[in-house]
């Protein structure tokens, strides 16, 4: 299962083991109600057990992307293995989100 | 002896299965296991694996969401058919649901009929990028058909075996 923890102002959201378009709709619910009521600024994606993702995963971080950015949040992405960053890479997501090195682990 | 000369020829069919599943969003894990199940005996590598799956996973999202509209009904039926031709193999993915009046824009990488359901707009764009290809059929009110093709696992052990 998919969990949330807010280190200052990132809400860290640690993606479950595969993230179709079931798991989603719940993983975006959840991340929108922490961003509401906690406000954080900015999100983390971490990939570090997410061995599945299809274009649903994509559609959560556009969407969590499209709620911060106009309040001057960043979306970040980390853990991401090669298939993972492929997904990533091949939707465009360098540009709006920050892909950070998989060896840099926080 | 014959039937290994027979399995050479990659026209013919060499295994077929078939699911009808219900329309709901618990299922699409459960296509795309099933057929990479059916693929296994092929030896298919991590990186075949991967795409089969995330490509099944677009079009019965795509079925679900879009052919059904999200209802998330039982009556509603997605039909899945799996056919092997020596190592290539072929899925189709149908529903009967209200179809696709615009294929060739529905296509388009980024275009989302349903920005409200939060949709990226890749589902096709990932089907194209991971099999070698992609046929879709589809009629308004009727229906929509998705074919995939993809070559399996580059070594053959039953001809090695000779």
């Amino acid at each position: 299962m998919e969990d949330f923890k807010i280190i200052d102002n990132y809400l860290m959201i640690r993606l479950p083991d595969e993230v179709d378009h079931h798991i989603s709709v719940d993983i975006s619910a959840k991340a929108d109600r922490y961003i509401m009521s906690k406000k954080v600024g900015n999100v983390v994606f971490d990939f570090e057990r997410t061995t599945f993702m299809d274009s649903s995963g994509i559609g959560v971080i556009l969407g969590r992307y499209k709620k911060i950015s106009c309040f001057g949040g960043k979306v970040y992405a980390i853990n991401a293995d090669n298939r993972i960053r492929r997904l990533l890479l091949l939707s465009g997501m360098q540009n709006i989100v920050e892909i950070m090195d998989s060896k840099t682990k926080t | 002896m014959i039937e290994i000369i027979e399995k050479k020829n990659t026209d013919r069919m060499t295994n077929e299965m078939r699911i009808e599943f219900a329309a709901v969003s618990d299922n699409e894990a459960f296509a795309r296991m099933a057929v990479a199940a059916f693929i296994t005996p092929l030896n298919p590598t991590l990186e075949e694996m991967s795409d089969v799956k995330t490509a099944v996973s677009e079009a019965v999202t795509n079925a679900i969401i879009h052919g059904y509209e999200n209802r998330g009904s039982l009556e509603d039926r997605v039909h899945m058919g799996c056919i092997l031709r020596g190592d290539v193999l072929e899925v189709e993915i149908v529903d009967r649901g209200v179809g696709i009046a615009d294929v060739e824009m529905a296509m388009e990488p980024l275009y989302t009929s349903r920005p409200d359901l939060e949709r990226s707009g890749m589902g096709f764009a990932f089907m194209e990028a991971f099999m070698d290809n992609l046929e879709v059929c589809s009629d308004v009110g009727f229906g929509t058909s998705v074919k995939m093709y993809k070559k399996i696992g580059t070594s053959s052990w039953i001809a090695s075996e000779e």
